[in-house]
C-alpha cells in the first residue's frame, strides 16, 4: 500500500463523512429554525385576535403554542450551537482563510439571537404576570429578530454561493474586506426572501395540518378552527409570492452559477432552445424517463426560446456538481410541491371569497393535513439544490470543499452517533408535544362553555 | 491599543460573561444532579427551575458570541484550536445538546422519564464545563501550535488541562450556589438558603484546592502565564481575586445577602482578566500573538461596531430579563394551558 494513495482515500472518505454530517445537522436545524422565525408571529396574531375580539379559543391557542415553542426553541438553540462548532471542527481550512469575511454576517446575527432568546423567555414565562399589553409588546422584538436572524445566516450562505467584497493576498487569506458587499452579495436578495417565505410556509402549513387532522377526527370546535385558520392564512399569503421569488432565484442562478443551474436542470449540452425536463433520471448524457417540453427551459430563463443556456459540456469535469439525478429531482420536487401548495392556497382563497368561511369538506382538510409535511419536503429539497448544487466548491469558484475539510479521523462514527442522538431528540420532542396536546384536551373537557371569555379562575387551578 | 487588541478585549468580555452566567447555569445543573430525591430534592430542583428557567437560553448565547468573534476576528487562532482540540470541543458540544434538551424536556415530560431527563441534564452539566476547562488549559499550556494540527490527545490530557477542567466545574458550582443562596434568600426560604450556603462553602474549598494545584501546574507547564500572573499587572488582579473570594466567604458565613454576589463574581472576573493580562500579547501563548492572528482590518472594525450596537440593544434587554426574573414577573414552566393568576 503506497501511503499517498491511502491518504487520498482517507481524506476523500473524510470529505464525504463531513459533508453528510454538515448536511444532516443543518437539515435538522433548519426545520426548528423555521419555527424560530415564524412561530412567534403566529402566536402574536393569535394573541392579538384573542384579546381584541375576546376570542377565547384564539387566546388559548397562543398560550398553548408558547408552551410548545419553549421546547422547540431549546432544541433549535442547541442544534444551532452544534452548527457553530461544526464550522471549525469540520471545515477548519475554510474558516482559517475566510473566517473574517464569512463571519461578518454571523457577528450581526449574534445580536438577533440575544434579542430573540431574551424576549422569547419574557413572552413564554410572562403570560400570567405581565399585563396583556406588555406581553404582546414582548412578542414584537421576537418577530423582528427572527427576520434579522434569518437575514444574517442566509447572507453568509449566499456569500458562499456568490463570494464578493474581498481580495486575496499571496497566502490565499482575505484582505480588503468590504463588509457591506459581503452582506449584500448577488445572491442575498433572493435567498433571503425565499427562505423567509419558506419559514412562514413551513410553520403555517405544519400548524394548520395538525388542526386539520384534529378536525378530520371530529374535533370541529372553535379552538381547532382558529388553529387551522390563522396559520393557514399566513401560509396561503406566502405561497404565491414564493413562486415568484423562486422563479427569480432560478433565473439569477442561470446567470451567476451556471454549473448549479446546468446540474439542477440536467442540461448536458449548452445552447439555445433548451428542453425543460420534468422529472427523469440523468445518465449517459441525457435525461431518461422525464417529460420534456421543448424550448421551455430557454423560455423560462430569458423569456425567449432563443436564450442560450450553459450546459455541463461547457464546464470542466472537475467543476461539475455531483449526484445530478438527486439534484434534478430535488429541484423538481421543490417546484412541484410549491405549485401544489400554491393551488391549495387558491382553493382556500376561492372558498373563503365565496362563503366567508373555512371550507370544512373532507378533501380540503385532507389536503391541509398533508401540506405540512409537503412544505418540509420542499424546504429540504431546496437546501439540497443550493448546497449540493454548489459542489465541488465550498466557496463558489474560489475554494473547494475538499481543500476545506478537516484531516481529523473518525467523522463517520461521529456522524452515526449524531444521527442516533438527533433521532432521539426529535422523537422526544414530538412525544412531548403530543402529550401536551392530550393534556390540554383533557383540561378542555373541564372548561366552562367557550362563549364565556375570561371565566374567573377556578378553585382547582389555584391548587394545581 | 490596536483594533486587534480591542477585538481581543471584546472576545474576553464575552468569555467573562459566559463564564459567569453560563457557568452559573452549569453549576445549577451540578446541584441538580446532587440534590437527591424526596421532598428536599424537589424543593432544590424547584428553586433551580425558577432561577435558571427563563434565563438559561440567553446566558448560553454568550458562547455563540465567543465562537463567532473568535472565528471572525481571529480566524487563524480559531482554526488552530479547532484542529488540535477537536475531541474535547466535540464532547463539549455534545454536552451542550444534552443539557439544553434535558433541561427543556424535563418539565414537559411525564413523571417516570422526568428523572432520566434530569440526570442527563445534571451529568452533562458536569462534563461540559470540564471539557471547556481542558480546552482553556491546553491553550494556556501552549499546546496549540499556531499552524494548528497539534496533538489531538496529549494536548489536553496533561496535568494543567485536567486541573483546569476540574477548576471550571468547581467554580461553576460555586457561582451557582451563590446565586441560589441569593435567590432562595430573597424568596424567604431560609432552609434552602442554608442548604446552598453550606454547599457553597464546601465547593469554595474544593475550588481553592484546584486553584492551588492549577498554580503549581502553571509553574510547570505554562511558565509564561505563571510569570505573567506573578508580576505586574497580573499580580494585582490575582490579589483582587483573593480579596473578593475571602469577602464572599465571610458574607456567606455571616448569613448576609448584600454584596455576596458581587464579591463572588468579582473573584472570578479578576481571575479571568488576570489570565488575559498574563497572556497578553498572545492569543495562543506563546505561539500566536493577537496581532498575527487578527483577520482583515475592515472586519475588525465591523466587529467593534457590532459590539457597540449590541451593547446598546442587548444589555438593556438582558437587564430587563434579569430584573423581571428576579422580581418573579416570570414564572417556572408549566405544561398546563390554564391561567393561574390573570391580571387583566
Ligand atoms: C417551503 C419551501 C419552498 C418552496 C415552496 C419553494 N422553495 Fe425554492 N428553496 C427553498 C424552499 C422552497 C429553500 C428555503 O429550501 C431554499 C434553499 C436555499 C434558499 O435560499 O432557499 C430554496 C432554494 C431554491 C433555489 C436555489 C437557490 C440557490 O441555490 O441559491 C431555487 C432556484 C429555487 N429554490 C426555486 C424555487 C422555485 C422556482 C419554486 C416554486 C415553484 C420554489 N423554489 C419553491
Ligand atoms: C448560513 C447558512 C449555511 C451555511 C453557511 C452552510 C454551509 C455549508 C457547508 C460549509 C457545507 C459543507 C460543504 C459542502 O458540502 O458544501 C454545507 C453542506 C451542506 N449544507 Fe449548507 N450551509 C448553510 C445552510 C444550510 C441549511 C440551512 C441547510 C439545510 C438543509 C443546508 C444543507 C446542506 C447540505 C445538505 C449539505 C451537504 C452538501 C453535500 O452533501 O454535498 N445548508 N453547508
Amino acid at each position: 500500500m503506497s501511503s499517498p494513495a491511502l491518504l487520498l482515500a482517507d481524506s476523500s472518505s473524510n470529505l464525504l463523512a463531513a459533508r453528510n454530517q454538515m448536511g444532516f445537522t443543518l437539515g435538522f436545524h433548519i426545520v426548528l429554525a423555521c419555527f424560530g422565525v415564524a412561530f412567534p408571529a403566529m402566536m402574536l396574531i393569535a394573541e392579538w385576535r384573542g384579546r381584541k375580539r375576546n376570542d377565547e379559543a384564539a387566546l388559548r391557542l397562543a398560550r398553548n403554542w408558547s408552551k410548545a415553542v419553549a421546547v422547540l426553541f431549546a432544541v433549535g438553540a442547541v442544534t444551532g450551537t452544534v452548527l457553530s462548532f461544526e464550522f471549525g471542527l469540520l471545515w477548519p481550512r475554510f474558516m482559517d482563510r475566510f473566517g473574517d469575511a464569512f463571519g461578518i454576517a454571523f457577528a450581526i446575527e449574534g445580536i438577533f439571537f440575544f434579542l430573540e432568546a431574551i424576549f422569547i423567555a419574557i413572552y413564554i414565562y410572562g403570560w400570567n404576570r405581565l399585563s396583556p399589553r406588555a406581553h404582546m409588546w414582548a412578542a414584537v422584538p421576537i418577530v423582528i429578530s427572527g427576520v434579522g436572524g434569518a437575514f444574517s445566516v442566509i447572507a453568509a450562505n449566499a456569500w458562499m454561493n456568490q463570494p464578493q467584497g474581498f481580495k486575496l493576498d499571496a497566502s490565499g487569506h482575505v484582505t480588503d474586506v468590504k463588509p457591506l458587499d459581503v452582506l449584500f452579495n448577488n445572491a442575498t436578495g433572493y435567498e433571503f426572501f425565499h427562505m423567509l417565505l419558506a419559514a412562514y410556509m413551513v410553520t403555517g402549513f405544519i400548524l394548520a395540518s395538525i388542526y386539520a387532522v384534529g378536525m378530520l377526527r371530529g374535533r370541529r370546535d372553535a379552538y381547532h378552527r382558529a388553529g387551522l385558520l390563522i396559520p393557514l392564512t399566513v401560509a396561503a399569503i406566502a405561497s404565491p409570492i414564493q413562486l415568484f421569488v423562486g422563479d427569480t432565484a432560478a433565473r439569477a442562478i442561470a446567470d451567476d452559477q451556471p454549473s448549479k443551474f446546468a446540474g439542477m436542470e440536467c442540461i448536458y449540452k449548452g445552447g439555445t432552445d433548451q428542453t425543460e425536463w420534468l422529472g427523469g433520471i440523468c445518465t449517459d448524457g441525457k435525461v431518461k424517463g422525464g417529460i420534456g417540453v421543448p424550448g421551455l427551459d430557454s423560455l423560462l430563463v430569458g423569456f425567449s426560446t432563443g436564450t442560450n443556456v450553459t450546459g455541463l459540456n461547457q464546464i470542466p469535469a472537475d467543476q461539475q456538481p455531483p449526484a445530478l439525478t438527486m439534484l434534478h429531482l430535488s429541484f423538481d420536487t421543490m417546484v412541484g410541491v410549491g405549485t401544489l401548495l400554491f393551488l391549495l392556497a387558491v382553493w382556500f382563497a376561492i372558498a373563503w371569497w365565496r362563503k366567508r368561511d373555512l371550507p370544512e369538506t373532507k378533501w380540503f382538510l385532507r389536503a391541509v393535513a398533508v401540506s405540512g409535511v409537503a412544505a418540509v419536503v420542499a424546504l429540504e429539497a431546496g437546501w439540497i439544490v443550493t448546497e449540493v448544487g454548489r459542489q465541488p466548491w465550498i466557496l463558489y469558484k474560489i475554494m473547494r470543499t475538499s481543500e476545506a475539510v478537516t484531516p481529523a479521523q473518525g467523522i463517520w462514527w461521529v456522524f452515526a452517533f449524531t444521527m442516533l442522538l438527533y433521532i432521539a431528540l426529535f422523537t422526544t420532542a414530538a412525544l412531548i408535544i403530543r402529550a401536551l396536546a392530550r393534556r390540554w384536551r383533557a383540561e378542555d373537557l373541564r372548561e366552562p362553555p367557550t362563549d364565556v371569555p375570561y371565566a374567573p379562575p377556578r378553585e382547582e387551578e389555584a391548587t394545581a | 491599543m490596536s483594533t486587534a487588541d480591542v477585538c481581543a478585549a471584546i472576545l474576553w468580555i464575552g468569555v467573562t460573561l459566559y463564564a459567569i452566567f453560563g457557568g452559573a447555569d452549569f453549576g445549577a445543573g451540578v446541584w441538580d444532579l446532587l440534590a437527591g430525591g424526596g421532598q428536599r430534592g424537589q424543593s432544590v430542583r424547584g428553586q433551580i427551575d425558577r432561577s435558571i428557567g427563563p434565563v438559561w437560553e440567553a446566558n448560553h448565547v454568550w458562547l455563540i458570541f465567543v465562537l463567532v468573534v473568535l472565528w471572525t476576528a481571529f480566524p487563524t487562532a480559531f482554526s488552530a484550536i479547532m484542529t488540535t482540540l477537536y475531541i474535547p470541543l466535540a464532547l463539549a458540544a455534545l454536552g451542550i445538546v444534552l443539557r439544553g434538551s434535558g433541561f427543556a424536556f424535563r418539565h414537559a415530560l411525564p413523571g417516570p422519564v422526568q428523572g432520566t431527563a434530569s440526570r442527563v441534564f445534571g451529568v452533562a452539566s458536569v462534563l461540559t464545563p470540564f471539557f471547556m476547562g481542558t480546552v482553556v488549559g491546553a491553550v494556556a499550556s501552549g499546546n496549540v501550535p499556531a499552524a494548528g494540527d497539534g496533538d489531538p490527545t496529549a494536548s489536553w490530557t496533561g496535568f494543567l488541562p485536567l486541573v483546569t477542567g476540574a477548576l471550571f466545574v468547581a467554580v461553576a458550582a460555586y457561582t451557582a450556589a451563590i446565586f441560589l443562596v441569593r435567590d432562595s434568600g430573597a424568596a424567604g426560604d431560609q432552609d434552602l438558603r442554608d442548604y446552598f450556603a453550606r454547599r457553597a462553602l464546601i465547593v469554595a474549598v474544593v475550588a481553592g484546592v484546584a486553584a492551588v494545584l492549577g498554580v503549581i501546574a502553571l509553574r510547570q507547564d505554562a511558565r509564561f502565564i505563571y510569570d505573567g500572573l506573578t508580576s505586574w499587572p497580573g499580580i494585582a488582579l490575582v490579589v483582587l481575586s483573593g480579596i473578593c473570594g475571602l469577602a464572599a466567604l465571610v458574607l456567606l458565613v455571616a448569613d448576609r445577602n448584600r454584596g455576596l454576589r458581587v464579591a463572588a463574581v468579582g473573584a472570578g472576573v479578576a481571575m479571568i482578566w488576570g489570565y488575559f493580562a498574563a497572556a497578553f500579547p498572545y492569543i495562543l501563548p506563546t505561539s500566536l500573538t493577537i496581532s498575527d492572528a487578527a483577520g482583515a482590518s475592515a472586519t475588525l472594525t465591523e466587529v467593534i461596531v457590532v459590539f457597540g450596537v449590541a451593547a446598546v440593544l442587548v444589555v438593556p434587554s438582558l437587564i430587563l430579563l434579569y430584573v423581571l426574573s428576579q422580581r418573579s414577573a416570570l414564572e417556572a414552566y408549566s405544561t398546563s394551558s390554564e391561567v393561574t393568576s390573570p391580571r387583566q
